[in-house]
């Protein structure tokens, strides 16, 4: 018998019984786009936090107090700015070396109100973070020097007190004092859940006065090339604990960062496609569990084949190919739902999806060896019936 | 040429530990053409003998050779190629594929010979004409009567050209009429075409229309008249 022969009769048997085969099948579809649909949203999650970690600048060292640790709260901060021209000594390049002061305050112009984060910086944000300006300009050295009330606002700030005027020249207060706004972002977008339009960027001398503090948070560094990353970092943790003996400072890179949050999402994604596998797996059991029915139910169809010439593996072949075409066509369905519903999600929710090709090849695979796997024992079963035997079974 | 030689054929069955002796040595040799009733009252062993002569058992001891052929020389698979090739079968309950036209079942057995669809189609419709069927070709068994369907399960058993067709009692579920249209269809094949027919029954008044009966009772040949 030929094999296109034995296809046309396995879809034969499967249109025939169609109730049975769809209900068959849907153990594989439901198995199939679970794993597709689930793997989309693992690797959308990661690319989404990759896409904001880069999408922070390139190349950039953060130098924090303490030991980096995702678990503990932040180290208190003991580095100052006199710590800060030191590092820019260390660095060699004063011009990539910023730094911030944090903190939460509240924001008027007239009766409108936002809660902003103001960060006390320096002129050197747009060397160090992709922080392209929409109107008017960065904070200068002199506004750093002269301690100047100015600010410049990130764009959910200024949509929200100034609405569609353009805010630069115009007055707001910050914690009761009177600022002038110098210019605007563009938006940027989140960081770690960091909303970076709710910033608004003072000089650090002025945000220092205005909170009360002599202490800075942070020091950013943007290093010349990927190469030298690494190096640059340990170079400024190594002359901060010989500035400060018994110390433990971090240098905190985007490598790291992608590094450890790729792995922890990459885990994720790979348990979230093994649950997926199992219900493929419990699939293609119902698949064997259906087959063997089907072998029991046409007996005397089986003796009567053989009767007629069928050979042991014209049988065989025949119903593995039926069981093969019943976890294939469920497993393209399935893919074809699995697809459909990632870009459904990705469209609707604010879950990002994103389709792997690996994935689909790899719930299609699966399918297929699924069929084949637990196919196997109903076909063979059906292959060595005794002639005799089916054709007497009523 | 002769299309069953047998000799010493037995057969015996092993159920729960005891041992029932269908076939205790049988000696038959039916000839190219003729036309044979096996007859016997039930348990006499004549299916067995049918089983065993259609190649879909094997004997426990003797010899039988088919179209000149030891059986006891071939696997499984070249087995099945005899049947396909040496034997048509027509059964008492028809064994028609349900939900299949009248022409895809008479198909079949070429399906298994490797036959192109186009020639198997054209064969197919043949051997219905030749029954007697060519305004059926497309009905399914279930919208045909009884004796239209043990008539396509005759095309079926002719349509590869065998050398004998073996009838496991074609009338018993059939009435008088059409059962007697079927045995006039038997005999005209064997006349015309000179398909030797062998025909298992228990009606005396059926094996009365073969040239030669075979009486068998518990598990011998008892008369063989010709």
């Amino acid at each position: 018998m030929r094999t296109a022969e034995a296809f046309r009769m396995a879809l034969e048997a499967l249109r025939v019984n169609r109730l049975r085969s769809a209900l068959t099948m849907l153990g594989v579809i439901i198995g199939v786009s679970a794993v597709v649909i689930l793997v989309a949203i693992g690797t959308g999650a990661k690319d989404a936090i990759e896409d904001e970690i880069s999408g922070l600048g390139s190349n950039i060292i953060l130098v924090v107090p303490g030991q980096l640790n995702f678990q503990a709260a932040p180290t208190q901060s003991r580095l100052d700015l006199a710590d800060v021209a030191y590092v820019r000594r260390v660095v060699g390049d004063p011009s990539r070396v910023t730094v911030s002061v944090q903190s939460g305050e509240s924001m008027r112009v007239g009766r409108n109100e936002a809660f902003v984060t103001i960060v006390g910086t320096d002129e050197n944000i747009p060397n160090v973070f992709e922080r392209p300006l929409k109107r008017g300009r960065y904070l200068t050295e002199t506004d750093i020097d002269t301690r100047r009330r100015v600010a410049v606002l990130g764009s959910e700030v200024s949509g929200q007190l100034f609405g569609d005027l353009d805010p630069v020249g115009r007055q707001a207060t910050i914690a009761g004092v009177r600022f002038r706004v110098v210019g605007v972002y563009d938006k940027v977008g989140a960081t770690f859940g960091v909303a970076r339009d709710r910033e608004v960027h003072i000089p650090v001398t002025t945000a220092q006065r205005l909170l009360g503090v002599q202490r800075v948070n942070g020091i950013a560094i943007g290093a010349s090339g990927p190469d030298v990353i690494d190096s640059l970092g340990q170079k400024v943790v190594d002359a901060l604990v010989a500035r400060y003996p018994g110390e433990k400072f971090s240098a905190v890179t985007q490598t790291q960062l992608l590094g450890t949050i790729g792995t922890v999402l990459g885990m994720l994604t790979g348990v979230l496609a093994a649950i997926a596998g199992i219900s493929l797996l419990v699939g293609g059991v119902g698949v064997s569990n259906i087959m063997l029915v089907s072998v029991r139910e046409r007996t005397k169809e089986i003796g009567l084949r053989k009767a007629l010439g069928a050979r042991q593996r014209d049988v065989l072949g025949q119903f593995l190919i039926e069981a093969v075409l019943l976890t294939t066509i469920g497993g393209l369905i399935g893919i074809a739902l699995g697809v459909g519903g990632s870009l459904l999600i990705e469209a609707l929710s604010p879950v990002p999806a994103s389709i792997t090709l690996w994935s689909i090849l790899l719930a299609f695979g699966v399918s297929a060896v699924v069929g084949v796997f637990f196919g196997v024992a109903p076909a063979r079963r059906a292959g060595r019936l005794d002639p005799v035997v089916a054709l007497r079974s009523e | 040429m002769t299309a069953f030689e047998a000799a010493a054929l037995t057969r015996s069955y092993h159920l729960e530990g005891v041992t029932v002796d269908a076939l205790r040595g049988v000696d038959l040799t039916i000839g190219d053409g003729e036309f044979a009733a096996i007859i016997g009252p039930s348990g006499s062993g004549k299916s067995t003998l049918m089983h065993l002569l259609g190649c879909l058992d094997r004997p426990t001891s003797g010899v039988l050779k088919v179209g000149g052929v030891d059986v006891s020389t071939l696997d499984d698979t070249r087995l099945a190629e005899l049947r396909n090739r040496m034997i048509g079968f027509v059964f008492q309950s028809f064994h028609l594929l349900g939900r299949t036209s009248a022409l895809d079942n008479v198909a079949l057995p070429l399906v298994y010979r490797g036959v192109p669809r186009a020639e198997r189609r054209r064969r197919a419709r043949e051997a219905l004409e030749a029954v007697g069927l060519a305004h059926r070709l497309d009905h399914r068994p279930s919208q045909m009567s009884g004796g239209e369907q043990q008539r396509v399960a005759i095309a079926r058993a002719l349509v590869g050209d065998p050398q004998v067709v073996l009838a496991d009692e074609p009338t018993g579920n059939l009435d008088t009429r059409n059962g007697d249209e079927v045995m006039g269809l038997l005999e005209r094949l064997n006349a015309d075409q000179g398909v030797a027919i062998v025909l298992v029954t228990h009606e005396p008044e059926v094996a009365g229309r073969a040239r030669r009966q075979i009486h068998v009772r518990d598990g011998l040949i008892e008369r063989d008249v010709a």
